[in-house]
């Protein structure tokens, strides 16, 4: 039977005002953390091993196995740190500030919990700077959890002592890369870190530090309080559970949607979300973020999890579905995904902060119809350079998209450059769209050009 | 000197975390929130009350984009242009805002009231296009509620 809609997380979220502990409670809020308080910390990590939860920032990296990389408290010497990754800015993804603005309290109770596994004190919430109607709720709540003696010393009434700070950022995406986020956290520039040692050897001051997504983490109540074995139930092989998909774009009704994980794109596209307004055709899906390669109009019968769309050669990634309906043009969605990373690019890696700039020059003359031939294979002779050769993902995040909108529309790029011009014109969506790295030069376009012959 | 609000707060700041640097982010945003930008004057109150250079923050502060360097108006509205609101009409929502306003992007209105900025995705994805009118989320923005927007906001 094919999976579909299924709420675990944002259960209860519609009807009542979770933000507020008494309602939290009433729906049995932090009854997961009494029952972790009388289990051994090493049985709540076999628990999270279990449930096969795999993370759900993007990675899509095993929790438990994460959690068991940790020395053991008894071992550690320096303190264990949980960080929480709220830094959520995969352009599309917006789940995480709809848990935190809904459900509050299941994060916290989940990093409670998580905390108490791995015998952290403290932990981090290292929370987008933008989102600040989400911060204040999430501090108002914390705030109860901590009256309520579920955070601070003696969890509960057990020995157990938790402290929750929430750090704000401050704009910058590449904080979500988890090295980043430690520079970050630790007050400097965030530029990521070379990897090993990984965090769980050494993160946050040099310390043993596990590093979750919100979703992962406001997850472990509802893992604990269904038995690891009986979560892994949910969704299909290698994708248990259920996620929070954020759908946007041309569909009607864009929003996010808690689905058992295996639910096809197609019934979150024309089910769930009402299909592509204005009578128009679907023409493309980025399934996972704009970091993913895309999916063209005929790939949607895939089921959303893990597996299936790394057979099509794509990632689940952060779970943000992005409809494209057929008047976009392909070109102009290169630049403006590129233009994004070429903005955020710390600039610690060559291949990166170069080859994000030097894609958003050739899209540039592609898209004004300047590219002469050569230049559509520099283009993917460049994400190839950039593929794999950085500290961090991020340039990849930028490479594998655009390829892959070469590969799959290479009929369109061809014909910007065989029609000297856009062959949509004023009637793309998304034409002439003013990305923040051209604004600050929007009185003298004629910029400086790296003359890309040379290196070719 | 008598320490300042802006010093004892930061002080406070400081306590919860294991390793003071760590405070500068916090310190900063409540710098921005007293001077209106990160003067040489604020980042030198950071750096005073953290036992850091000025010149260190400038270079933290510089990385992230909620810093202001450079003075801005008593009100931002930000206007996200990623790839979601771009498909459903940010171009069109910018327009409005740089016409009722008299500026592009990236400039602050004569009086110094607005600065108008695109930003990149702000997170509200499915209901574009998502402008930030004085960090508080409008969601979603038509071109037509542009006026209304900027009344408010002068009226306030």
């Amino acid at each position: 039977m094919a999976k579909g809609p299924r709420q675990l997380l944002l259960e209860h979220a519609d009807e009542r005002d979770l933000t507020k502990l008494s309602e939290y409670e009433a729906v049995g809020g932090y009854e997961s953390l009494r029952k972790a308080l009388d289990m051994e910390p090493g049985a709540i990590v076999e628990e999270l091993l279990a449930s096969n939860i795999r993370g759900r920032g993007g990675a899509g990296f095993p929790m438990g196995r994460k959690a068991s990389f940790l020395p053991k408290p008894d071992q550690a010497t320096k303190p264990i740190y949980l960080t929480v990754n709220a830094d959520e800015s995969e352009p599309g993804t917006f789940k995480d500030r709809e848990i935190m603005f809904r459900v509050p309290h299941a994060l916290i109770e989940g990093a409670v919990i998580t905390c108490y596994a791995i015998g952290a004190e403290t932990a981090f919430i290292y929370l987008r700077g933008e989102y600040y109607t989400e911060f204040e709720i999430m501090r108002a709540a914390l705030e109860e959890a901590q009256k309520a003696g579920y955070v601070g010393a003696a969890v509960a009434g057990s020995g157990a002592s938790v402290t929750i700070v929430i750090h704000r950022g401050a704009g910058a995406y590449i904080c979500g890369e988890e090295t980043a986020l430690l520079e970050s956290l630790e007050g400097k520039r965030g530029q990521p870190r070379s990897k090993p040692p990984f965090p769980a050897i050494s993160g946050v001051y040099a310390s043993p530090t596990l590093i979750n997504n919100v979703e992962t983490v406001a997850t472990v109540p509802d893992i604990i309080e269904l038995g690891g074995a009986e979560y892994a139930k949910l969704g299909v092989e290698n994708s248990a559970g259920t996620r929070v998909f954020s759908l946007s774009g041309n569909v009607v009704r864009g929003g996010n949607y808690e689905l058992e994980l295996g639910t096809p794109l197609r019934s979150l596209i024309y089910d769930i979300g009402g299909g592509i307004p204005d009578g128009r055709e679907l023409k493309a899906v980025i399934p996972g973020g704009s970091s993913v390669p895309v999916l063209a109009a005929n790939e949607v019968d895939a089921p959303l999890d893990f597996d299936s769309m790394a057979n099509l050669g794509t990632f689940l990634g952060s779970g943000a579905v992005i409809v494209i309906d057929d008047r976009a043009c392909m070109v102009q969605l290169g630049l403006r995904v590129a233009q994004f990373y070429m903005h955020e690019s710390c600039g610690k890696c060559t291949p990166c902060r170069e080859g994000t700039r030097w894609m958003v020059q050739i899209l540039k003359k592609l898209e004004e119809g300047r590219a002469e031939q050569g230049e559509l294979d520099l283009l993917l002779n460049v994400c190839d350079r950039i593929l794999g050769n950085c500290l961090c993902p991020l340039g990849d995040a930028a490479a594998m998209p655009v390829a892959s909108y070469v590969a799959k529309f290479r009929d369109e790029y061809q014909r910007h450059i065989e029609e000297g011009g856009c062959p949509f014109g004023a009637e793309s969506s998304l034409a002439g769209v003013m990305a923040p790295v051209d604004q600050h030069h929007a009185h003298m376009r004629s910029q400086i050009e790296v003359p890309v012959h040379e290196f070719a | 000197m008598p320490e300042s609000d802006l010093y004892r707060e930061i002080q406070r700041v400081a306590d919860r975390y294991p390793v003071r640097r760590s405070a500068i982010m916090p310190a900063l945003h409540l710098a921005q929130g007293k001077h209106g930008w990160l003067s040489p004057d604020a980042l030198r109150e950071v750096a005073d009350a953290l036992d850091l250079s000025p010149a260190y923050c400038q270079a933290v502060a510089s990385f992230y984009d909620m810093y202001h360097l450079e003075p801005v108006g008593r009100h931002t509205v930000e206007v996200c242009t990623n790839i979601s609101c771009a498909l459903v009409g940010a171009q069109q929502v910018l327009e409005a805002f740089e016409e009722e306003l008299g500026v592009h992007a990236g400039e602050t209105t004569e009086d110094g009231e607005i600065t108008l900025r695109t930003i990149e995705c702000l997170g509200g994805c499915g209901w574009g296009t998502v402008v930030a009118v004085d960090h508080r989320y409008r969601e979603p923005v038509k071109p037509e509620d542009v006026p209304g927007i900027l009344e408010e906001l002068r009226g306030g």
